[in-house]
């Protein structure tokens, strides 16, 4: 089925509590590596019909008034899934 | 008076409100989420609890559920609307409110009793109170942390929009200790903390005097009443 993807992440200057845990249990289990962990949101929308740019522009409305709080969040993406479109 | 508190699919805690209104004085009338009707209501509560289980954001999808056009409109033309916890997030959701809430600061769910200090004594909830009154009511929440950009948070306090502050700590990283706040015309009240459990001496917060016996919460819903019976004709 076509499919877009919408990906959203907390603000980047805002306290992600979820990520600072994960980043906390990576350490306690001796990782080094990776310092810093963010926690966001990836919707699949799937299409009835083609995905054109009505239908990507639609969805973008959509993640900027639903999907997610942009007082809080940021729509970082919405494409077409690949091989969907 | 008639209070309207409407349930939504996860309120937990509507069934308190309810009682909250009726020892304050008024009428309690139970709104359903999924109508679009207010019953004629004179003021709306939007209760605490885990809205649609806090998917997708907290408050979030109950912000648009059917009876949420109403209470839209009825807070534009004045109607006195109380959102506490959940409530808050929903006001927030559906913009009739500024800012956000988001998960406490230190990651863990809080229910403690709470001191806080009433700032603001002009809104529909907290006429009732004293300039800087100090009271006690329980907190109980895990994404609390009111948020908004300082362009926001400015305008809240230069307007003195900001009704009640945290005292003695910060409990979920709040800006500026905000524990509610209310909109220009002081008609909307968002509250983190929960006027509702402490409405009756022997179940309320402990205070000095005796255990349980703190009802500091009532005080939100007579000032809804006296300013209802103040504005009747």
């Amino acid at each position: 089925m076509p499919t877009i993807i919408v990906e959203v992440m907390p603000k980047a200057e805002l306290l992600d509590p979820q990520g600072k845990a994960v980043a906390g249990a990576l350490s306690r289990l001796g990782n080094s590596r990776f310092q810093a962990v963010r926690i966001g949101k990836r919707f699949e929308l799937t299409v009835d019909g083609p995905i054109d740019d009505a239908a990507i522009a639609e969805a973008r409305d959509l993640a900027e008034t639903m999907l997610a709080n942009t007082i809080i969040e940021d729509v970082v993406s919405v494409h077409a899934a690949e091989g969907t479109a | 008076m008639r209070i309207g508190v409407i349930t939504f699919p996860g309120s937990l805690d509507d069934r308190d409100a309810q009682r909250a209104v009726r020892l304050a004085g008024a009428e309690a009338v139970a709104l359903w989420h999924g109508e679009h009707d207010l019953h004629g209501v004179d003021a709306i509560v939007l209760p605490g609890g885990f809205s649609y289980g806090d998917y997708l954001r907290c408050g979030a999808i109950a912000a648009r559920s059917p009876i949420m056009s109403e209470v839209i409109d009825a807070a534009n033309s004045g109607m006195p609307v109380l959102g506490i916890c959940n409530g808050f997030q929903i006001l927030l959701e559906a913009h009739l409110l500024p800012g956000g809430l988001v998960r406490n600061d230190h990651g863990d769910f809080i229910c403690r009793d709470q001191r806080l200090r009433v700032e603001q004594t002009d809104s529909a909830f907290t006429n009732g109170f004293a300039a800087g009154q100090e009271i006690t009511i329980p907190l109980k929440n895990g994404e609390g942390g009111f948020i908004a950009d300082a362009a926001t948070i400015e305008r809240l306090e230069g307007d003195g929009r900001v009704v009640v502050r945290y005292l003695d700590v910060n409990p979920n990283g709040s800006l500026n200790d905000i524990a509610g706040i209310t909109n220009d015309r002081g008609n909307v009240v968002g509250l983190m903390p929960h006027p509702e459990h402490a409405v009756e001496a022997g179940f309320g917060p402990d205070t000095p005097d005796a255990m349980r016996s703190g009802t500091d919460g009532l005080t939100f819903f007579t000032s809804a009443i006296a300013a209802f019976a103040e504005a009747a004709p």
